[in-house]
């Protein structure tokens, strides 16, 4: 076992922070409490199906308060009889067999549950318990406890159980069922011996064949007859019209063939492309739905509230929140509502709505608005308005949330299908014209080869294909898109636009370390007097982080800007700033450096860990090649000169930019017609990342992200964003590449059309042929693709 | 009669039960997902021995 990660959780062990217990090293004692738990229930197995399967269980204090409300509880309930409940929990966490374990062996942690059963895809758990023994709320604490923190926000609350969608395998199942035993019955066509047997039983094979055929034709393809009709009425040429128009006349002319006994008609191929392209549809839908982006901006607000009746506190649902309550905020919960704060002042993090500012301090009686995150102990709240007519509600519902559904991309497909179906029906008609001189039965039959032949079921296939496999190759790199059509955006990029705090920089708060001579406590206090006058960034991260002291009254203040701050304590002379300023050589290395000189001795540096991603320089010198970049940042330019320094010249930097501003200077840049992508850290530049073409949110923790975004990157992976815009350029590539074959298949295939020399046997091999290895080409092209750096 | 119409039929009604079998077992959920099943049905065994071990310490 690695002795620095967690045995828990994985994390990278903090020296002084290890806790050994049971021969096993943990990085905090809530992982340690976990394995606790597992080892005393004698489920220690957990950890051996994955290493470091756990998450650190957070603290719940009071967050869950609002499961005690039987209304809440009764929502969540997908089944309650009198000793049987039963409730699906969405837990973000699960992802591995570990995690399978456990949480079906919950029954073995609490005796009130019976049984429990996961569903990976869709990270749900449904528990089956008995409410005698044990509440929701229990359960959702134990839960936490192990590490499982269950994930309920207004979306549970809200939606009615939806019904699963199974059509496409019913679908499935009839097209195979109908493809397969019509191919057992072609046989004796395909070897088209004249003997007696043949001859005798030639009508049965082929009223069968049609009767088999029926479902597939009626049933199965009933989703390409819907679509096709949709697009017509929208007046769009997609590919689905081709592909209904292919099989509707395949079905027509196999039909007047055996009717009139023609020949034995087209049902073998015709059920073998529905069966084919159903299963392309499948997968994709499987690929698709894994990187499910369904939750919207609802999740975030919270369930329920806590409100003052006298003096009781009770959790009601926030949607019965009215205008006159009394509520209260815990630390770190979310204002649901626009209000007065009726308690002690405290500071809100609006960081959620508006942008990357420090903490407002609010006083009592001050208005505080929705969407803020309090930050200081419990406050009271007098509530303003209801919960729908909120500031956050109207900044949520902008039109531009809105606009991005109905946008329409033209993809790939629907620009080549916008052709496509024209030329088809012209080769059509043109052949059909040529022949109607020579032989007007022939006309007929090459008029339908034509449009049979031609149906572009391979052409349809090769994007979802190519793109599903991108989609999953990139998810397990960890960027994670909202769907395919991002890639096709990704790839026509030419402008990217990062957000600074949280995006380009790490989120976690930078570490300050000493670097010098020997400073004792009391030396310690006289800096930390003196940064209490400055109103400098670095003064007040440093104040912060030197530890709590007797502050001494300060002489002779002088704070001199850019260069730093000097004054007197106890006959102390002390200077703290820039390098020059305390009298040093000027710093070297490129760092963010606080001096400290007293009594005109030097006594050392403050070193401000560089904040900066890893690889960020290396970043921008690749991607500032083939794209235009520019940096929006809602801070002050205090980092204007260690940015230049970083990143390439011609970087544009922007300072003190709010949310609407950034929105405001996407739009502009997509005025100029350029394609931006982009890059911020979630819900403060959500404006900004939904107006971009392709808005990428880094994320330290996948399982947080804005419904606002196309794409979610884990922040690990930041250095890897040009590899991940080359891929997307070379799927692009993969894809044209698999329309250039597919035409190809299809020319061979109008040629023998065209001549009037298509044989159902022809078809019946041109066309699975056709389908197969397209998408084995594209698999491989994309999988040859993802390797390449 | 020829034999080979019963035949056929013989061969048709033994596919349509398998068709009705798959549509039943799409009914019941079975091919809702398809990763859990895989890895719970290696649990069993591993929870067994645990069981074993437990009761021997």
């Amino acid at each position: 076992m690695n002795t620095h990660n967690c045995f828990h959780c994985g994390l990278v062990i903090e020296k002084k922070e290890e806790i050994v217990f049971d021969q096993r090293s943990f990085c905090c004692n809530g992982c340690k409490t976990v394995y606790e738990i597992f080892s005393l229930n004698g489920l220690t197995d957990y950890y051996n199906f994955e290493k470091a399967p756990g998450a650190t269980p957070q603290d719940s204090k009071g967050k869950y308060d609002f499961l005690d409300n039987e209304a809440i509880v009764n929502r969540l309930l997908d089944f309650k009889e009198d000793n049987t409940h039963i409730t699906s929990l969405y837990i973000p966490h699960i992802h591995c067999s570990s995690c399978i374990w456990i949480l079906e062996n919950l029954h073995r942690l609490c005796s009130g549950i019976s049984s429990s059963q996961v569903n990976f895809h869709e990270k749900k758990v449904r528990i089956i318990f008995n409410p005698d023994t044990v509440s929701l709320k229990q359960i959702v604490l134990l839960l936490n406890s192990i590490g499982y923190e269950p994930y309920i926000s207004l979306d549970n609350y809200d939606t009615k159980k939806k019904q699963v969608d199974r059509s496409l395998i019913y679908k499935l199942g009839v097209a195979f069922f109908c493809f397969g035993n019509i191919m057992l019955l072609s046989f004796p066509e395909y070897f088209e011996v004249d003997d007696v047997w043949l001859n005798k039983y030639r009508g049965f094979f082929r009223w069968l064949v049609f009767a088999l055929a029926m479902p597939s034709f009626l049933y199965s393809a009933s989703g390409y007859y819907v679509s096709a009709f949709k697009s017509i009425r929208a007046g769009m040429l997609n590919i689905d019209i081709p592909i209904a128009l292919g099989i509707v006349v395949m079905f027509i002319r196999s039909t007047i063939d055996i009717v009139f006994d023609y020949g034995s008609g087209f049902f073998d191929s015709l059920t073998g492309l529905v069966f084919f392209m159903l299963l392309g549809r499948l997968f994709q839908q499987k690929t698709y739905n894994f990187l499910s982006f369904e939750r919207d901006f609802k999740s975030y607000f919270p369930i329920a509230v806590t409100k003052i009746f006298g003096n009781e506190e009770v959790a009601i649902p926030v949607y019965d929140v009215v205008a006159g309550d009394r509520l209260l905020i815990r630390n770190s919960e979310l204002i649901p509502v626009d209000g007065i704060l009726m308690s002690a002042a405290t500071s809100i993090d609006y960081s959620f709505v508006t942008g990357e500012a420090e903490p407002i301090i609010k006083k009592s009686g001050d208005k505080i608005y929705a969407g803020g995150r309090q930050m200081g102990p419990v406050i009271e709240m007098q509530v303003l308005s209801s919960v729908s007519q909120s500031y956050l509600t109207q900044l949520w519902s902008n039109e531009v949330f809105a606009k991005k559904d109905n946008r329409t991309y033209k993809t790939l497909t629907d620009t080549i299908s916008r052709y496509f179906t024209p030329v088809l029906l012209l080769i059509a008609v043109v052949s059909f014209n040529i022949w109607i001189f020579i032989d007007a039965t022939t006309a007929f039959n090459v008029f339908t080869a034509v449009l049979i032949v031609a149906c572009p079921c391979a052409l349809a296939l090769s994007a979802p294909f190519t793109l599903g496999n991108v989609l999953r190759i990139m998810g397990k790199r960890k960027l994670y898109l909202k769907n395919a059509t991002v890639i096709e955006q990704m790839a026509k990029v030419d402008t990217i636009v990062f957000d600074k705090t949280g995006t380009i920089t790490t989120n976690k708060k930078s570490e300050i370390i000493y670097d010098g001579e020997y400073i004792d406590n009391k030396e310690r206090a006289f800096i930390k007097s003196l940064l209490r006058g400055s109103n400098h960034p670095l003064s007040r991260r440093l104040y912060e982080f030197l530890p709590a002291a007797q502050l001494l009254p300060v002489d002779d203040f002088k704070e001199i800007t850019g260069k730093g701050i000097q004054g007197t304590i106890d006959g102390f002379y002390i200077k703290i700033g820039s390098a020059a300023f305390v009298g040093e050589d000027p710093d070297t290395v490129q760092q963010t450096n606080v001096h400290i000189s007293i009594n005109r001795n030097y006594q050392g540096k403050y070193v401000f860990d560089n904040q900066y991603r890893d690889g960020l320089s290396e970043l921008f010198a690749q991607l500032g090649k083939g794209y235009e970049l520019k940096i929006l940042s809602g801070d002050n330019e205090g980092e204007r000169e260690v940015l230049q320094s970083l990143l390439p010249k011609g970087t544009e930097l922007i300072f003190n930019q709010k949310p609407e501003q950034k929105l405001a200077y996407i739009e502009h840049l997509q005025q100029q017609g350029k394609n931006v992508m982009m890059v911020g850290d979630g819900l403060n530049d959500a404006g900004a990342l939904a107006q971009s073409n392709v808005g990428i949110s880094i994320s330290e923790n996948v399982n947080v992200f804005s419904p606002a975004c196309d794409g979610i990157l884990d922040a690990s992976q930041f250095k890897k964003l040009g590899w991940f815009l080359k891929f997307s350029k070379n799927t692009i590539k993969t894809i044209k590449m698999s329309f250039t074959l597919s035409l190809l298949y299809n020319i061979v295939g109008l040629s023998f059309a065209v001549t009037g020399n298509l044989e159902p046997l022809t078809a019946a091999i041109i066309m699975p042929l056709s389908t197969i290895t397209i998408v084995s080409f594209v698999t491989l092209m994309s999988n040859y693709f993802a390797r390449l750096r | 009669m020829s034999v080979i119409y019963l035949l056929i039929t013989i061969s048709i009604i033994v596919a349509l039960l398998f068709l009705y079998a798959f549509i039943k077992a799409v009914r019941q959920g079975q091919f809702d997902d398809y990763y859990t099943p895989s890895v719970r049905m290696l649990f069993d065994d591993e929870t067994k021995q645990n069981d074993n071990k437990t009761n021997k310490d």
